[in-house]
């Protein structure tokens, strides 16, 4: 296998992931009985495409799996099988089973072909496969068997149209157009090609377009074809032959036990003589002569109505414009697809990366720019430089939104998971999921899963009680979990929400005592205590469960945010609930700052935190708060929090920021304005550094620290909580 | 080395090439930077040294313990600086004209990263041999035993050649502050 089959089947590899991830979308919906037939079609394209891809690579055993599943979305397609709950609960399995086989498929070394699966897995697909044929040999209610139907002698008329012809063969009707050859096709070819799809059965040449001799162009084509065919590919497959020839061409196939109805058509719809086509259907075995005289007797009546066969035949230029108009049609819908598929492009994440970077290096060089030119005093070259710096700044937006990615995608893992682990635990659970649409860096998104399945998976076993407890509490059976998004002033917030008994102050009290977290005399503040639920090693779940309660959990959860610069919020109340809010910043790459500076050292704080800047007046110098037009406003003092050197300028600052619902001031010395703001993180040795979120190079060259100001708050809280004891002792 | 010689000796003119560099790595080992800390020398392996540039336009970070000077922008990555001297217990450096920030490159766990360590005066690149480095002494060299690799003989005189890693180790300089956040779970408040 040479290295581009090697990077293509990574590729197959890849799109069989979100094909199975979409086929997953549409059948936990099918499970609550919401499906309709475009999702049922897009369920069927998913595994035909898998199959087919799969078949190009020689990887059998997903090729043999999804042949039998196929078969089987093939008759819910046809609505001859009714997608209900218990099927749709099957086929879930199903593409578990094909995920796992497609994740075997990555572990292919350059040289396998065909992946080796190992016994348990070859058992589960077996297994699966019987329960799948069991739905292909019974056929529903709807579809009586031929037998019962040939045993009715005379069948009424309109029952015909319901009826379906015996014949297992695929009939194909081809009326070629007169430009094939000059398009340097020939007919030929397609069809001894189509006997490497199936057997052909038969093969009848229609001459009858033909002109005469001397009003004939050679190089015209003239010719149509009825085949029957006997083959066990799908209709796209098929179809798929006649692919170059699609748009200049009258291409009609036939499911095999296709409706009598779809063969009237046929026979109306094709400009030969109808006893003709007739002939031809009967002697490939499409039609017996009984439904073939069914079939005309129905057309006879229908006829009588609308249009003798006679008629037909002189309608010929309609029926045919009609087709023509159905293939434009369809065409149309071809290109339309084709158009939105080219709007996205796969790039590789590195390079984006480094464009970002670039990006971000080219902010800080312009910047510098800017900063010479105002020195400099020259307005041709300011002007110049401010084009140049709007330009930057929006290659930077654009090259950031190419990384915004919608929650949604990472969302939409969870009704799977909901529905798995609230069966196994015997909890009724409804999932509702919001703000999907939500975008977030694509870097963070990918970190975001594991923590947001961990704290779902704890929702569901220890939030949401057993339905018996609910009800008792007087609450509806089916708990709820809430999946919700937003954006929020420069943040993202993440909420998972239920509605269950909410954490158990008492038993998280009794268990940090027991875990030596907390020394039995300490009280603690509700806020303070629920946190403890962030320590390593702390589960309040009395056994511990397959999913959760091992105590490991809520402190990776809280750590792996805290390294997304993100912070988590607990709210819960007994019997209510419990409320987790993750808040993350937008991005991590580059922002719109504010840079203030207290004596000598600059600090940016984000933008769009900020929501106004006033001047610090009338306020005495050891008070922490001001009259912000009748709102009280808690302000921080910078140099006295950061311990700057230097006294106070004669003029103060204050930046008035909101964060997470709160108003707060940040009072500096100088405000400097906005700048675009490459966040470089600090060195590891700062990772504990509490109030500073990052750092950037400013134009000068020199490092300003990033205020990270959630943090900033909750530091000045804490200060000023212990400089109150302080005096009270 | 010499094995590789051998092995690689049809190939014709492999095998010297193998042997100047053999020879090139073992004179690269022996060579270290000293320069002066308070009046004293010091000595670092020239490997671990990336470079060596002027002491200015260094950015303080607010909560740190004074052994870290701040951060600096080193072509666009934001460098730590560390106050050698204050790691070592002594007062903080006093900047003048020939203090210098030399930045070595440390791999901890495979990852690499710099750091910038400020000293009074660059002096010369040197070459210590194998055979002149005596073991550390167990007490008198005023700065932990730890922190020294060896002691290396310089016309006559001993320069303590430094164990970067050991004296750069960020768990330690970490634990050198509380840096302002709640240290434990139990917040301060509470305990009265």
């Amino acid at each position: 296998m040479d290295e581009q089959m090697l990077q293509a089947r990574q590729a197959f590899i890849e799109e069989a992931r979100d094909l199975l991830q979409a086929m997953e979308t549409i059948l936990l919906q099918a499970e609550e009985g919401q499906c309709d037939t475009e999702a049922i079609n897009a369920l069927f394209r998913s595994a035909h495409t898998i199959k087919g891809s799969a078949g190009l690579f020689g990887l059998d055993a997903i090729v043999a799996f999804t042949h039998t599943l196929e078969n089987v979305l093939e008759n819910v397609r046809a609505g001859t099988q009714t997608l209900d709950a218990s099927l749709a609960s099957l086929l879930l399995n199903c593409a578990d089973h094909l995920g796992n086989l497609v994740e075997l498929a990555t572990q292919l070394r350059g040289e396998d072909t065909d992946i080796t699966v190992d016994a348990a897995t070859a058992e589960t697909g077996k297994a699966l496969q019987a329960e799948l044929s069991r739905y292909l040999n019974t056929p529903s209610p709807s579809t009586p068997p031929p037998s019962s139907r040939v045993a009715e002698a005379a069948p009424p008329v309109e029952k015909i149209a319901k009826d379906t012809v015996e014949a297992d063969t695929w009939h194909i009707s081809l009326r070629f157009g007169t430009e094939v050859f000059r398009h340097g096709m020939d007919p030929l070819c397609f069809v001894s090609y189509l006997s490497e799809v199936g057997e052909l059965k038969q093969v009848s040449t229609l001459i009858d377009a033909m002109p005469s001799a001397a009003e004939m162009d050679p190089e015209s084509c003239y010719l149509g074809f009825e085949i029957d065919l006997h083959s066990t590919a799908t209709k796209e497959t098929i179809e798929s032959v006649f692919d170059f020839v699609r748009e200049d061409c009258a291409i009609r196939i036939i499911p095999p036990y296709s409706e009598l109805q779809t063969y009237v058509r046929l026979i109306e719809e094709l400009s030969e003589d109808a006893l003709q086509i007739g002939e031809i259907l009967v002697r490939g075995g499409a039609l017996t002569p009984n439904e073939l005289a069914n079939a005309l007797a129905a057309q006879a009546q229908q006829g009588e109505a609308r249009q003798l066969i006679g008629e037909l035949l002189v309608n010929e230029g309609i029926a045919a414009k009609e087709v023509v108009q159905a293939a434009l049609e369809k065409q149309k819908v071809n290109t339309t697809k084709k158009i939105s598929e080219t709007k996205f492009l796969k790039v590789a994440a590195d390079r984006l990366d480094s464009l970002i970077n670039l990006v971000g290096e080219l902010v800080i060089a312009g910047a510098t720019t800017a900063a010479l030119a105002s020195k400099d005093g020259n307005a041709a070259l300011q002007e110049s430089t401010n084009v140049l710096s709007r330009l930057v700044e929006e290659i930077r937006d654009s090259a950031l939104r190419m990384r915004m990615v919608p929650i949604g995608e990472t969302f939409s893992r969870f009704p799977r998971v909901v529905r798995d682990v609230s069966r196994e635990l015997g909890k009724d659970i409804e999932l509702k999921i919001s703000g999907g649409e939500t975008e977030l860096d694509k870097s963070m998104v990918e970190h975001i899963g594991d923590p947001l399945m961990h704290l779902v998976r704890n929702a569901i076993d220890h939030g949401i009680e057993p339905s018996a407890k609910r009800i008792a509490a007087g609450k509806p059976a089916t708990g709820t979990l809430h999946l919700n998004a937003f954006h929020d002033s420069g943040s993202v917030v993440l909420e998972v929400r239920d509605d269950g008994g909410g954490l158990d102050r008492n038993r998280i009290r009794t268990k940090a005592i027991e875990r030596g977290l907390i020394t039995d005399d300490v009280v603690l503040a509700d806020r303070d205590l629920l946190r403890l639920i962030f320590e390593p090693g702390f589960s309040t779940a009395a056994e511990v469960t397959n999913l959760s309660g091992r105590g490991v959990g809520m402190d990776v959860v809280k750590r792996n945010i805290e390294a997304m610069r993100g912070t988590i919020e607990l709210e819960s109340a007994e019997n209510v609930g419990t409320t987790i809010r993750l808040r993350l910043p937008l991005t991590l790459a580059i922002i719109d700052g504010f840079v203030i500076s207290v004596g000598k050292a600059y600090f940016i704080t984000p933008l769009e935190m900020v929501m106004e800047c006033l001047e610090l007046k009338g306020v005495a110098s050891d008070s922490h708060y001001l009259n912000l037009r009748g709102e009280v406003l808690p302000f921080v003092r910078l140099r006295e929090l950061f311990e700057l050197e230097g006294e106070p300028s004669r003029h103060e600052n204050v930046v008035v920021v909101r964060c997470g619902g709160q108003k707060a001031g940040i009072v500096v010395d100088v405000l400097h304005g906005e700048a675009q703001t490459v966040i470089k993180p600090l060195p590891s040795l700062f990772r504990k550094l509490r109030g500073i979120g990052g750092s950037t190079i400013l134009g000068s060259g020199e490092v300003a620290l990033i205020l990270d100001v959630m943090a900033l708050i909750e530091l000045a809280v804490t200060t000023d909580t212990r400089t109150r004891l302080t005096c009270n002792e | 080395m010499v094995q590789i010689a051998e092995a690689s000796a049809p190939a014709s003119g492999k095998p010297q090439t193998a042997l100047v560099l053999a020879e090139l790595g073992q004179t690269l080992n022996t060579q270290y930077l000293i320069f002066t800390l308070g009046g004293e020398s010091f000595a670092i392996g020239i490997l671990s040294i990336k470079e060596i540039i002027e002491f200015g336009q260094l950015t303080e970070v607010p909560m740190m313990p004074t052994v870290v000077r701040g951060v600096i922008n080193l072509r666009g990555a934001v460098v730590p600086v560390i106050d050698l001297a204050v790691r070592f217990g002594r007062p903080p450096t006093k900047v003048a004209r020939r203090t210098c920030i030399v930045i070595i490159e440390l791999i901890n766990d495979d990852v690499r990263m710099d750091v910038g360590i400020v000293v009074d005066s660059v002096n010369e690149v040197i070459d210590i041999l194998k055979n002149d480095i005596e073991a550390p002494p167990s007490f008198g060299a005023r700065i932990r035993t730890d922190f020294i690799a060896g002691m290396g003989k310089v016309n006559g005189n001993f320069v303590i050649i430094l164990d970067v890693i050991k004296v750069l180790s960020f768990e330690e300089i970490e634990s050198m502050s509380n840096f302002g956040e709640n240290p434990s779970p139990i917040p301060r408040e509470a305990e009265h």
